[in-house]
């Protein structure tokens, strides 16, 4: 087996500001990888730059698709962008960043399918209403626009948005952040089932340590750019080696 | 099955001004397959610090922990993440759970985890919850709201519901009215006649004489005890 994205000193800079530096990973299949880190640690950026989504100043990522491995940072926009639709996913900590607001529901879920050839109004149809059941969004709510939704809804309706065409990977970025607690829960029973059943391999981005604890197999631990720790996601969280891990752990609030 | 030696363990306490606390030094044990091991020793004394690193959520400092033929210390998170899905087991005294997800789910996850097919793995599920005596009507709910016991008898299910090669079993009948312990008691008998290697953590003295099949006082391994 080979991991299926590999992440070598990875450093992106604001000017003389640091956003991440020398991140290397590799992140095997089926592996749900969480990273933490209080705001500004870079963890966004980290996350943005493996998606696509800036470009880094230094580093490799080599992911290995379908059709051997490739070099992302070498990709052109096109093929980045088809990679964007078909293997790839990420979901947005706001959901309307993820979602086309003025699209109904089962739109929002069909436009995918569209981007990647699906034609047959019917299928297309069908699969977008097995997804909302699959997300917990009742059928008789596939014509209203997501505007109308809450704001649990609108975050499953875009992991369904995200998840229709069978992605490999996953990028979160605070999926269940600004959400109250039942609902996060909610999600979170949600994303372990998809992620068991369809092999998933995740990378998450949270300030959230009950949220890793629950949904990541490890850990990497971000602080001023650079990743401090990393391990088995209950070893960082039971014995933190790092004078900074040890803090972000004792100061969680005990319920 | 499974081999410790010469295990040490250290915490740096930073946020504390970096206090140094050497736990354990010199931890060596062997457990053979379908044998039980009872850890004794006063409390605080390293009992549940050497099942958590043999776990792996607890780094030892040094020495060598196998199970089978895998390495635990120094391992890649990876090759831990496999060991923990098919060949070690673990019944710690918490049940630690996604809220809202229904009993029988929790139950039988390890087994959908290793590909079991979901009806079978429920099946499976059901019948282990039933012979620990937890009710039908309970198997939907969320185990989160359940009685100390009955979690006991939850996270008992799911430590039991594969048969792992190696078991670590933290305190499996705290808690437990007589005949919910002669279940587990009987669990814990059936997993040894397989062929599983148990360390196990008992307080109630006539459970540790029933299962284990020696007793290893880990005062012995304790700096700053050991006699």
């Amino acid at each position: 087996m080979t991991p299926l994205l590999q992440v070598a000193n990875l450093t992106k800079r604001y000017g003389a500001r640091i956003g991440c530096q020398d991140v290397s990973f590799d992140l095997w299949p089926g592996e749900v990888l969480g990273i933490v880190g209080e705001s500004g640690s870079g963890k966004s950026t980290l996350l943005s730059c493996l998606a696509g989504h800036l470009k880094p100043d230094l580093g490799a990522i080599t992911y290995d698709s379908r059709l051997g491995a490739r070099d992302v940072l070498a990709m052109s926009e096109a093929e980045r962008r088809l990679l964007g639709r078909t293997d790839w996913a990420y979901v947005h900590q706001n959901p309307r960043d993820g979602l086309r607001m003025g699209v109904s529901a089962g739109g929002n879920v069909g436009e995918r399918l569209m981007a990647v050839g699906a034609r047959h109004y019917g299928q297309i149809r069908t699969q977008a209403l097995d997804w909302l059941g699959r997300v917990e969004i009742a059928a008789d709510r596939v014509d209203d626009r997501p505007s109308a939704f809450s704001g649990g809804m609108q975050q499953r309706l875009q992991i369904a948005r995200n998840l229709v065409t069978g992605p490999r990977l996953v990028f979160m970025d605070e999926p269940t952040g600004g959400l109250d607690v039942s609902v996060q829960a909610r999600l979170l029973d949600l994303l372990r089932g998809l992620v068991r059943e369809m092999g998933l391999s995740v990378i998450i981005v949270t300030h959230d340590l009950a949220v890793v604890r629950l949904l990541a197999d490890r850990l990497m631990v971000m602080k001023n750019g650079r990743v401090i720790e990393s391990g088995l996601t209950d070893q960082v969280l039971d014995d933190p080696q790092a004078p900074y891990t040890q803090l972000l752990v004792s100061s969680v609030l005990q319920v | 099955m499974i081999s410790i030696e010469n295990v040490a363990k250290t915490f740096t306490l930073h946020t504390q001004g970096g206090v140094v606390l050497p736990v354990m030094a010199g931890a060596s044990l062997q457990v053979a397959k379908g044998e039980c091991v009872a850890l004794t020793g006063v409390s605080g004394s390293g009992k549940s610090t050497l099942m958590r690193m043999i776990h792996g959520n607890y780094l030892a400092a040094s020495g060598s922990i196998r199970i089978g033929k895998t390495e635990i210390v120094g391992a890649e998170p990876r090759t831990l993440l496999a060991l923990r899905r098919d060949t070690l087991g673990y019944v710690s005294q918490f049940l630690r759970v996604v809220p809202r997800v229904a009993t029988r789910d929790v139950v039988a996850e390890p087994l959908r985890v290793l590909g079991v097919p979901a009806e079978q793995a429920l099946a499976r599920a059901e019948a282990m919850l039933s012979r620990l005596n937890i009710p039908e009507r309970l198997w939907s709910l969320s185990p989160t709201t359940f009685s100390g016991g009955e979690q006991q008898r939850v996270n008992i299910a799911r430590g039991f519901i594969h048969a792992y090669p190696a078991m670590l079993l933290d305190e499996p009948t705290a808690s437990l009215d007589a005949t919910n312990r002669a279940v587990v008691l009987d669990l814990i008998h059936e997993a040894k006649a397989r062929g599983a290697a148990i360390i196990g953590i008992f307080h109630d003295v006539e459970a540790r004489r029933a299962v284990a099949d020696r007793e290893v006082d880990v005062t012995g391994f304790t700096v700053g005890l050991a006699a």
